[in-house]
C-alpha cells in the first residue's frame, strides 16, 4: 500500500514537473529603451498595464538603446547577458541578427495575431525586415522649418533644403551620410527609383557629396535627436532634419513657430529584439510581455503618447487622440496620406554594404 | 646618505639597505683603486664571513618581497581589472581568426590560386566554399564574416548574406539522388555513423571525414543525434568529390566500391555556376583576393587603416585620397590638445598665482570657484558653452547689442575648432590650476623679497627667481592636461562640429556604430603609443623628476 502510494506519488510528481517547468517564469525584466518622451510613450502604452495585469513583475528601465549594439556584444562576449528585451533601429536589429547577438523569433508563434484573424506575419507585413526584429513603430526623418523665417513661401520641396537663395540660413543635417546622400542625388536631378543604383558607384558618390558641398558652409551637423529641436527653438537654424515625433512635440507641445516638411521623409522602424542566450526562465517571461506589448491595441495605444505610427496595419484605425493635448494624432503621422505624397524606405540592405565604405568617403569630406 | 654618489634618487632620508649596497660597490671600487690586483684584497667581508655585497643582497631581496607581498592584493587588482582588459581590448587589432575557423576548406583551398590572374578560383575552391558555408550558415556565423570582410571590401556583407539563404538549396540533391538511387542504403544515417568509424573509409574520403566530423560536431551542439537526422546534400556532395579523386581505394565498404565504379558516369552539378546563380559577385576576383588576403590568423590590416592605407588583394597601398581621414585626426588632436594645454597655462597661471597669495580664508573661497565648476556635470557645462557660443546665444547677443557687430554677420564661435578649444579649457582648467597652486604654495615670499632688495625689477624677480620654481606644477599641469585632452570625446563631439572633433571621436563611433573593434583598438593603439611617445620626449627634455603635484 505505502509502496504504491509512493509510486503514484512519483508518477504524478514526474507528470508535473515539466509542466511547473514550462510554466516558471522570471518575475524580473530589464528592457532597454531611448529614454525621454519616446520610453514614456512604452511604459504608459505596454508596461504599465502588463504590470497592473502582473502586480508581482518588475519591470527595470535602462535608457541604453544607443549604444545597445556595441554593449550586447560586450555582454555576449562576458557571457552575462542581463537585458531581456531591447529597443533598436531596424538596422541595428538587422546587424544584431547578422552577428548571431539577438534571437531569431517566429511571428506567428510569438505575436498576437490581429483582431479580424489575420496572422501576425500579415499583419506587420514587409515591416518584418529581419528574422530577429519585432517592429512597434514607423517614425520619418524629416524636415522642419521656423515659419517665422522663411518668408510668404514656406519650403514644400526637400530641394529647397539646397536652395540658399530663397532660404537663406543655417541647416541643421545629422552626421551621418545616411539619409543626407539620398535626398542630394534626388535634388541634383536623380530618379527617385534610381537613387541607389547611383549612390551605389563611386561617381553617384561624388556626385551626392558635391551637391552637399553647395550648402556645406551653411550646415549644422547634429549627432543627437535632440539638437535640431533645440536648434530650431534658438533661432540657429532656418530647417533641420530630425525624428519627427521630436518636431511634433516642439510645435505642438512647446508651440514653437516650426511646421513640417514631410516631403521626402525617409521612413524607418523601430521595434524590439530579444537577446540571444536567455536562461529559459526569464526567456518566458519576456514572450509572455512581448505577445502582451505588440498587440494591435497595445501599438495603437502607442500613438496616443507620440505621434509615431504603430507598425500594424490592424492599429491604424484605432489611433485616437492625444493624451495630454486632446488632438487627433492620425494627421500627424507620418503614415497618413497627406504626409506621405512623396517617401522613402530606409534600405538596409544597400546601407549594410555601404555603411563603411561611404562613411569613410562622408567623414573625410566633413572634415576637409 | 654618504658623500658616495649614488645611482638614483633617494626618497627617504634615512638610510637603506640600497645605501649600504651602494656604499659597499663605491667601497670595494675604492679599495680596488688603492691596492690593485692585491691577493689578500678579496670582497669586502660581513661578520660571519659571507662577501658583505651578497649577504647585503639578501637582505635587500628578503625586503623587496615584503614589499611585494604587501602590494600583492592591489597589483593583482590592478592587473585583472585594468591592464588585462585594455591588453585584451588592444590585441584585436591584430586578431583575424574568424575568416580561417569559419572557412578552413576554402582557406586551404584558396592557397594555390594567384589572386593577380584576374580570374576566379578553380572549382574545387567553390566546392571547399560550398562545404564551409553549408556549416557556417548552419551556425549564423556567415554573416558575421560577411561584415568583417565588408569592413575590406564594400558588398561582402549582403553577398554572405544571401549566399547563406541559398546554400541549403543548391543543385547538389543530383549527387544525393544518384548516390542513393545505386545502394537506397545510402539514406540511413545510421550507414554513415557506422562507416565514418572505420579508418580506412576515412583515410580514402578525406574530404567526406572532415566534412562529417564538421556536421557531428553541429549536432552535438544543438542536442541531436547524427543516427538520426537525414543525411545533408553536402556530405552527398563531398562523397562523390572523394570519390572522383580518389577512387575510393582503400575503403573498408563495398558500398563506397560500388559508388565509385559509378560516379564516372554520373551527371555533375558546377558548384561556381551554382555560386554565381546565388550573386554574380562570386566570379568576381576582387572578393576571392579579399578572403585570400584576411585568411592567416593575425592581420595588420586593422592598423594599415587607421595610418590611411589599406591591405588589398594587390598588396599594401595607400587608401584613395577622398578616404584618408586617421592622420589627418591624429595631428588635429596633438595640434588642439597642444594648443588647450597652452590656454590653460595661460589661464591658470595668473589665477594659481593669485590663490598662491592671497590670505588663507579669501584663497580658500577662490578655490571653491575654481572647484565647483569641477563638481558640476561635464554635459551640463559643455551644453552652457552652447548656449554662450551660438550664433544666437549669449555673447553673440551682447555684442550685437553693444553694436560691435552686425547683426547678419554673427561671429560663429561653435561647431568649430574654436569651440572645442574654449570649452575644454575651461573644464580641464581646475587640472592645471590645482598643482601650480600646490607648487607655489611651497614658493618662499622671501625671495622674491630677497630679489627685488638685490635690486631686481618686478618682472627679474618673477622671471629670474618666482618662475623657475614654479616650473614643476607647469610641467605636471600640462602633463595632465594634455593626456586628459587626447583622449577626451563627449565635449568635441558636441561642440566639435566638423572642424573641431578628435581621433577619440572615431574611436567611440568604431566601439558603438560601426562595431569595428579591430579598428577601434587600433587606432587606440596608435593614441596609446603617441602618449607614451610623448611622454618619453619630455621625460628627455625637460626630465620627469621635475613634476610636482605639490
Amino acid at each position: 500500500m505505502k509502496t504504491k502510494f509512493i509510486a503514484a506519488l512519483a508518477a504524478s510528481t514526474a507528470l508535473l514537473a515539466p509542466m511547473a517547468m514550462a510554466e516558471e517564469m522570471a518575475n524580473d525584466m530589464t528592457l532597454v529603451s531611448w529614454g525621454g518622451a519616446y520610453q514614456k510613450s512604452q511604459v504608459n502604452a505596454y508596461s504599465a498595464p502588463y504590470m497592473e495585469m502582473h502586480p508581482d513583475v518588475k519591470v527595470v528601465w535602462d535608457e541604453s538603446s544607443n549604444e545597445a549594439v556595441a554593449k550586447l556584444r560586450a555582454m555576449n562576449e562576458a557571457g552575462n547577458v542581463t537585458w531581456d528585451l531591447v529597443d533598436v533601429v531596424a538596422a541595428d536589429a538587422i546587424r544584431l541578427c547578422d552577428e548571431g547577438l539577438a534571437m531569431e523569433i517566429d511571428p506567428d508563434k510569438d505575436l498576437a495575431a490581429a483582431p479580424d484573424g489575420t496572422s501576425a506575419a500579415d499583419d506587420f507585413g514587409d515591416l518584418l525586415v529581419s528574422d530577429c526584429f519585432i517592429p512597434q513603430i514607423v517614425y520619418s526623418t524629416t524636415f522642419g522649418y521656423r515659419t517665422d523665417l522663411v518668408g510668404d513661401t514656406p519650403p514644400d520641396d526637400i530641394c529647397d533644403v539646397f536652395d540658399l537663395e530663397a532660404y537663406p540660413g543655417k541647416r541643421a543635417l545629422e552626421k551621418r551620410p545616411i539619409n543626407n546622400m539620398e535626398w542630394a542625388l534626388l535634388c541634383d536631378g536623380v530618379a527617385k527609383d534610381e537613387v541607389y543604383d547611383v549612390l551605389a558607384t563611386p561617381e553617384g558618390q561624388e556626385k551626392a557629396l558635391a551637391k552637399l558641398g553647395t550648402i556645406k558652409d551653411n550646415v549644422i551637423w547634429w549627432s543627437a535627436g535632440a539638437d535640431t529641436p533645440q536648434l530650431l527653438a534658438d533661432g540657429e537654424v532656418v530647417m533641420g532634419s530630425t525624428y519627427n515625433g521630436r518636431l511634433f512635440s516642439v510645435i505642438e507641445e512647446q508651440k514653437q513657430p516650426v511646421a513640417m516638411l514631410w516631403d521626402a521623409q525617409v521612413f524607418d522602424l523601430d521595434g524590439w529584439i530579444i537577446p540571444a542566450g536567455l536562461p529559459a526562465d526569464r526567456l518566458a517571461r519576456v514572450k509572455d510581455f512581448l505577445m502582451f506589448a505588440t498587440d494591435t491595441q497595445r501599438l495603437a495605444d502607442q500613438a496616443k503618447y507620440i505621434s509615431y505610427g504603430p507598425a500594424r496595419a490592424s492599429s491604424a484605425p484605432l489611433v485616437g487622440q492625444h493624451a495630454d493635448l486632446g488632438i487627433e494624432m492620425a494627421p500627424h503621422m507620418p503614415t497618413d496620406p497627406n504626409n506621405a505624397k512623396n517617401t522613402f524606405l530606409y534600405n538596409y540592405e544597400f546601407w549594410a554594404d555601404y555603411r563603411d565604405d561611404i562613411d569613410a568617403k562622408f567623414q573625410a569630406w566633413l572634415a576637409k | 646618505m654618504s658623500d658616495l654618489k649614488s645611482t638614483g634618487p633617494q626618497t627617504a632620508d634615512a638610510p637603506t639597505p640600497e645605501d649600504a649596497l651602494h656604499e659597499a660597490a663605491a667601497y670595494a671600487a675604492r679599495e680596488q683603486v688603492h691596492a690593485p690586483g692585491g691577493p689578500a684584497d678579496g670582497p669586502v667581508l660581513a661578520a660571519d664571513g659571507t662577501p658583505l655585497k651578497r649577504s647585503l643582497n639578501r637582505a635587500l631581496r628578503r625586503q623587496k618581497m615584503r614589499a611585494l607581498a604587501l602590494i600583492a592584493p592591489l597589483l593583482i587588482f590592478v592587473l585583472l581589472t585594468f591592464i588585462a582588459p585594455i591588453a585584451d581590448m588592444l590585441f584585436r587589432s591584430v586578431e583575424n581568426q574568424i575568416v580561417s575557423e569559419t572557412l578552413p576548406e576554402t582557406v586551404v583551398a584558396l592557397a594555390d590560386w594567384d589572386s593577380e590572374a584576374g580570374a576566379p578560383p578553380a572549382e574545387p575552391v567553390f566546392a571547399a566554399l560550398y562545404v564551409d558555408l553549408f556549416f557556417a550558415e548552419a551556425q549564423k556565423l556567415h554573416t558575421r564574416l560577411g561584415t568583417r570582410l565588408n569592413y575590406e571590401k564594400t558588398g561582402v556583407s549582403s553577398l554572405f548574406r544571401k549566399t547563406g539563404r541559398r546554400v541549403g538549396r543548391f543543385d547538389t540533391d543530383t549527387y544525393t539522388d544518384q548516390i542513393t538511387a545505386l545502394d537506397p542504403g545510402w539514406a540511413e544515417p545510421a550507414t554513415w555513423v557506422a562507416m565514418m568509424q572505420n579508418n580506412g573509409n576515412r583515410a580514402a574520403l578525406p574530404l567526406t571525414a572532415r566534412a562529417w566530423d564538421r556536421w557531428t560536431a553541429y549536432l552535438a551542439s544543438e542536442g541531436d543525434d547524427p543516427a538520426k537526422e537525414d543525411i545533408e546534400d553536402v556530405l552527398f556532395t563531398t562523397l562523390y568529390l572523394d570519390l572522383v579523386a580518389t577512387g575510393g581505394s582503400g575503403a573498408a565498404d563495398a558500398r563506397i566500391a560500388q559508388a565509385a565504379a559509378a560516379v564516372g558516369g554520373f551527371e555533375t552539378v558546377t558548384l561556381s555556376e551554382q555560386f554565381a546563380a546565388a550573386d554574380k559577385d562570386w566570379l568576381d576576383p576582387e572578393v576571392w583576393g579579399t578572403i585570400k588576403a584576411f585568411a592567416p590568423n593575425y592581420t595588420a590590416g586593422y592598423f594599415l587603416n587607421s595610418v590611411d592605407m589599406q591591405k588589398t588583394p594587390h598588396g599594401i597601398e595607400a587608401r584613395p585620397e577622398n578616404q584618408q581621414i586617421y592622420m589627418m585626426l591624429f595631428k588635429r588632436t596633438i595640434f588642439m590638445s597642444i594648443m588647450i594645454t597652452l590656454s590653460c597655462i595661460l589661464l591658470g597661471y595668473p589665477v594659481a598665482w593669485i590663490l598662491a597669495n592671497l590670505p588663507t580664508r579669501t584663497a580658500n573661497l577662490l578655490m571653491i570657484l575654481v572647484l565647483l565648476p569641477f563638481w558640476t556635470s561635464l554635459l551640463v557645462r559643455t551644453s552652457a558653452w552652447k548656449v554662450m557660443l551660438q550664433q544666437q546665444g549669449v555673447i553673440n547677443d551682447t555684442l550685437v547689442w553693444l553694436g560691435i557687430v552686425a547683426d547678419d554677420s554673427r561671429l560663429v564661435m561653435i561647431n568649430n575648432q574654436f569651440g572645442t578649444i574654449v570649452a575644454m579649457t575651461h573644464i580641464l582648467l581646475p587640472f592645471m590650476i590645482l598643482p601650480l597652486y600646490s607648487v607655489m604654495q611651497t614658493i618662499q615670499p622671501t625671495y622674491l623679497r630677497a630679489a627685488k632688495s638685490l635690486g631686481a625689477t618686478n618682472w627679474t624677480a618673477f622671471w629670474r627667481v618666482y618662475f623657475p620654481q614654479s616650473v614643476p606644477g607647469i610641467g605636471a599641469g600640462s602633463i595632465l592636461v594634455f593626456i586628459l585632452s587626447i583622449g577626451y570625446y563627449i565635449t568635441p563631439e558636441i561642440v566639435g562640429g566638423t572642424t573641431g572633433t578628435f581621433i577619440s571621436n572615431r574611436i567611440a563611433y568604431h566601439i558603438s556604430s560601426s562595431l569595428n573593434w579591430g579598428l577601434a583598438a587600433a587606432l587606440g593603439s596608435i593614441l596609446l603609443a603617441v602618449v607614451m611617445l610623448l611622454y618619453w620626449v619630455y621625460d628627455k627634455i625637460v626630465g620627469i623628476d621635475n613634476v610636482k603635484l605639490g
